[in-house]
């Protein structure tokens, strides 16, 4: 008897079942296949304009920074200008996401690298694959476009994030996983990020830039 | 939500004692027997012991049934079990049923049983109407919220509502009234200095109210609180609520010497 | 070897494995912890903050949403579910996960466990190995293993790097640290980085944390291996998902050759909304926060086209007594989604701190889990130190009845003879009299009296022989005199007659 088929079996005795039972089997693959949505808060099913302001508050409620800008073509140089503001140097990494790839930064002062972090990456730009307002979290997904070591490594995070990306709730952005990768298929990560890395567990002190991230800049672009 | 003198029906009450109170303070019942009469019910007192917390929590289940059908059927006459207690009436109340759980003959008695127990005060307050009484003491007291009343019965504004009708009572809240006392029963002789620790904040609390008189809901805690209090030399005094509310402060407060002269505060 | 349990056995056979690895467990010495806790000034001090700080923190985040209670009901009812469909929700996610390019191993006991990721390891010749925060890791004693197997583990998460460096256990399941003052942690930073100049200056909590990012760093990016614990286990997608504030868990996650997931069999839900549902009560239970910085779900190894990731990527799935549970009283044990709120809201946890419990698990949800786990008869003060305040349950995210678990274990113990001698004879005693309403009423007004008298006058007892416990720190009121059954009999007895029960003894159950 392998490993798994005891646990399975010890299960299966506590439980009193014998595991081929048709009821069970289909309650299970019904819920796999209707994934129900349970209870969902009512702030996280504002409309748009509310919207994009719970996120924004959220995220500064969680230590980070947001700004707003209207044209993308626009976002180089707010780029600069919070590393400028933040008296760091003015170099980025970000991934193969043509969304970023599109973006004018050659007009800029900032010296651009493409691929994942080397762990000597100051500060990388990653575009969100969705946000969630009721909690100001973003969402990101692995892969060429936005590489994962970008959301860790560097000390500072730069994320862009279209204004219609903003979903109310996570259930939103769970089904447009689903959309993208396939029903029951994710990419190797999807980080959920709120905020700049922090660490409270030296007397309870709160500081930012425990290993990832010091600061997190949320770029909302196409909003005002 | 009171009842006109023709809606009135005069309800048949058994009082549930509490063993505490039988043995140490007897006072707690007798100011709990004249709340009862002046709300208009008839009080009578079965033949009891306990309720059968320490056995329960000590894992006994089988003398906690034991005596679980004892207390049910020394009741049966009554519509209504009423204790001055939130740990006893919760044990009654919501773990009577829980011993007798499977049970096809006593499973239904308890249930019965449980839905016709109730706390004292919350006896008074909702199923007999009391909103107020007229009792009065000068006095500014801080009321201690005993766990199983709290937790278990959902009890914490009928006693304070009540406390605010006595003439000339302050009510002034400690931090931390809905922390245990670090009684717990058996828990302060099992494990004295935990024990110690606890009780030693909420005497802390209790003092940093400025109230020269402590009240709760339950002995239990009553005693601990008072034990610490004193053995602090403290000169705050002790007493349940229901005898601040049937206006009965002249006895002694709890653990307070027998003075010779004049009612102990 | 896991003691395969009927459901009729499981009533009296112990629970679970027998023996859990680890770190000594100390938990036969609960009183001895408590009383060095209590007279522990920097750990009382420490103490202060949980009770404060966790408490106001976690009201405040749920009085900011009004669905708060129903996502609670909403987390108890996933989980339960899930518990019932286990053995089907396994497959499921074993099945998803192994499609996405994962490995699953399926580890019986604490040994297997262990087995298995030196195995991993060692097929890798991984000599450096970066850790994100375990607790099932902690119960496997995996780091102690690793270390005796030339391989060197370094815990990444700050609290757990400081209490690797001090060899000790955890206090506390989310903020493990939580115990140690600031210059505890300089002295073990001074005398760990040795390398490091001496005069630097470490007053701040800055300071120290800058030199942990930096020299956790070098480990983060020289580890071959990268071993994480999960919160969640998504059976739809095949995911592990991790919940951190620090970002340490996905740097040993993503920056290794190999990512080997350590999971409790107990940690998988069913679908992406079911994750919702529970991710909303975890960061508000456990910190206070609305969503903990850092959530991550992860799907097997780095697909082609990945810049980053690991090539590798292993679930050992863990029952160590778990399996059993499902069968009996403790069932409901299996919700816990580990936030530590019931610790943080926990009188006898705020009086004691962690450490006192003696192992991995501590506080009421240590309580019940840990004689599950090890044995109610290695572990037998845990569920007695309560006063059953009902504070943890009332906060507890998935709504586990925690008293009454307590309870359960103190029924085995009464069962087993497994409580001190003087406490049974104390309670057979007492019961004695109980049950006998009658000579309990005869024998209490004796008492009564006779303690009255014993007072003189003074109303209270500094001394009682008997209750020495109560009178080392609190004084003993004396009884008023008569007990309230005597008097009652004495003013009303003649009056209106004696209310005696119909039929004395009533049916016995």
């Amino acid at each position: 008897m392998t490993a798994r088929d005891l646990v399975l079996a010890t299960v299966r005795r506590s439980l009193g079942v014998a595991g081929t039972e048709a009821p069970r089997r289909a309650a299970v693959a019904a819920r796999l296949a209707d994934h129900p949505t349970g209870v969902v808060p009512a702030r996280g099913r504002l409309a748009p304009a509310a919207r994009i302001d719970l996120f924004a508050r959220m995220v500064e409620g969680a230590a980070g920074t947001v700004e707003c800008i209207a044209e993308p073509s626009a976002i180089p140089q707010a780029v600069a200008a919070f590393l400028r503001r933040h008296n760091l140097a003015l170099a980025v990494r970000h991934g193969d996401d043509p969304r970023l790839a599109a973006l004018p930064w050659e007009r800029g002062p900032l010296e651009v690298r493409r691929g994942a972090s080397d762990g000597n990456d100051l500060a990388a730009v990653s575009h969100a694959f969705a946000a969630v307002a009721e909690t100001g979290t973003v969402v990101l997904v692995s892969g060429a476009d936005n590489p994962t070591t970008l959301n860790f490594l560097p000390d500072v995070h730069i994320v862009v994030v279209d204004a219609a990306d903003v979903a109310g709730d996570f259930e939103s952005v769970m089904a447009r996983l689903r959309e993208r990768f396939g029903p029951g298929a994710l990419p190797r990560t999807v980080n959920m990020i709120t905020g700049p890395s922090r660490s409270a567990d030296i007397e309870q002190t709160l500081i930012l830039g425990a290993h990832g991230p010091r600061k997190l800049h949320v770029i909302l672009a196409g909003s005002h | 939500m009171g009842e006109t003198m023709a809606e009135r029906k005069t309800r048949h009450v058994g009082l549930f004692v509490t063993c505490l109170v039988d043995l140490f303070r007897p006072s707690v019942g007798f100011a709990a027997v004249k709340l009862l009469e002046d709300a208009g019910c008839t009080v009578e007192v079965p033949r009891q012991s306990c309720c059968g917390q320490p056995a329960f929590n000590s894992g006994d289940r089988a003398t906690s049934r034991e005596i679980a059908a004892q207390v049910i059927d020394a009741f049966a006459p009554f519509d209504f079990v009423v204790a001055p207690s939130g740990s006893c009436a919760g044990m009654l109340k919501i773990h009577y049923p829980e011993l007798f759980r499977g049970d096809p003959n006593w499973q239904p008695r308890a249930d019965r049983f449980a839905a016709k127990t109730h706390e004292l005060l919350s006896f008074l307050f909702h199923v007999c109407g009391v909103r107020a009484v007229a009792a009065r003491l000068a006095a500014t007291a801080t009321y201690h919220d005993s766990c199983s009343g709290l937790r278990e019965l959902g009890l914490r504004s009928e006693p304070r509502a009540l406390l605010g009708t006595v003439a000339g009572l302050k009510l002034a809240e400690m931090h931390d009234a809905n922390v245990c006392c670090g009684f717990g029963g058996t828990f302060c002789v099992k494990y004295p200095d935990i024990s110690n620790a606890i009780v030693a904040k909420k005497a802390a609390n209790i003092a940093a109210t400025g109230a020269s008189l402590l009240l709760a809901g339950d002995l239990g805690c009553l005693m601990n609180m008072a034990g610490k209090l004193q053995r602090d030399g403290s000169a705050i005094a002790a007493r349940h609520v229901a005898e601040v509310l049937a206006g009965m402060t002249d006895e002694p407060a709890i653990g307070a010497p027998h003075a010779p002269s004049g009612p102990a505060p | 070897m896991t003691e395969g349990t009927s459901q009729t056995a499981a009533a009296a056979a112990p629970l679970g494995i027998a023996k859990a690895a680890t770190h000594s467990a100390s938990t036969q010495c609960f009183k001895g912890n408590a009383k060095a806790a209590l007279g522990d000034r920097d750990l009382q001090n420490a103490l202060k903050f949980v009770e404060v700080n966790f408490i106001a923190r976690r009201q405040e985040v749920a009085d900011r949403l009004p669905e708060f209670e129903a996502l609670r009901d909403a987390a108890r009812d996933i989980k339960d579910h899930t518990l019932a469909y286990l053995d089907l929700y396994l497959e499921a996610y074993e099945r998803r996960m192994t499609e996405q390019g994962g490995n699953v191993h399926y580890a019986v006991t604490a040994e297997d466990a262990r087995n298995i990721i030196l195995d991993i390891c060692r097929k890798l010749g991984a000599r450096a190995v970066t850790k994100g925060k375990s607790m099932v890791a902690e119960e496997i004693g995996l780091n102690d293993f690793l270390d005796a197997n030339g391989i060197a583990a370094v815990e990444t998460d700050l609290g757990e790097y400081i209490i690797q460096l001090r060899h000790e256990m955890p206090s506390h399941i989310i903020a493990p640290a939580v115990h140690l003052t600031k210059a505890q942690i300089e002295g073990d930073f001074r005398r760990a980085h040795s390398d490091l100049p001496r005069e630097r200056n470490l007053e701040e909590p800055t300071s120290l944390l800058a030199e942990a990012r930096s020299v956790l760093r070098e480990k983060f990016l020289a580890a071959d291996v990268g071993i994480t614990g999960a919160n969640f286990l998504v059976a739809e997608t095949g995911s592990s998902v991790i919940v951190t504030n620090e970002g340490n868990g996905d740097l040993t996650a993503t920056l290794p050759r190999a990512h080997i997931v350590l999971a409790s069999i107990e940690k998988v839900v069913p679908t992406l909304e079911d994750l919702a549902q529970l991710l909303r009560v975890l960061a508000r239970s456990a910190t206070g926060q609305e969503m903990s910085v850092y959530t991550t779900l992860t799907t097997g190894p780095r697909r082609a086209g990945d810049l980053d990731g690991p090539a590798e990527y292993h679930v050992v799935l863990l029952d160590n007594g778990r399996s059993a549970m499902l069968g009996g009283e403790f069932r409901d044990m299996l919700r816990c989604i580990r936030c530590g709120a019931c610790m943080n809201h926990c009188p006898v946890y705020h009086a004691v701190g962690g450490h006192a419990y003696g192992w991995v698990y501590p506080g009421p949800m240590g309580a019940v889990l840990t004689p599950a786990l090890i044995g109610i008869d290695q572990a037998r003060d845990l569920p007695n130190a309560s006063t059953f305040c009902g504070r943890c349950e009332e906060v507890c995210p998935v709504r586990i009845p925690l008293p009454k678990m307590m309870r359960s274990w103190r029924e085995r113990e009464f069962e087993r003879h497994l409580s001190p001698a003087a406490a049974r004879w104390g309670l057979a005693f007492w019961a004695f009299f109980a049950k006998r309403a009658r000579l309990y009423r005869f024998a209490t007004a004796v008492a009564a009296r006779l303690m009255a008298l014993a007072a003189r006058g003074r109303g209270r007892f500094r001394h009682l022989p008997l209750a020495s416990g109560w009178t080392r720190h609190r004084d003993f009121a004396a009884p008023q005199g008569a007990t309230f059954q005597s008097q009652w009999q004495a003013r009303r007895g003649a009056a209106r007659g004696n209310a005696d029960p119909p039929g004395e003894q009533g049916a016995r159950p």
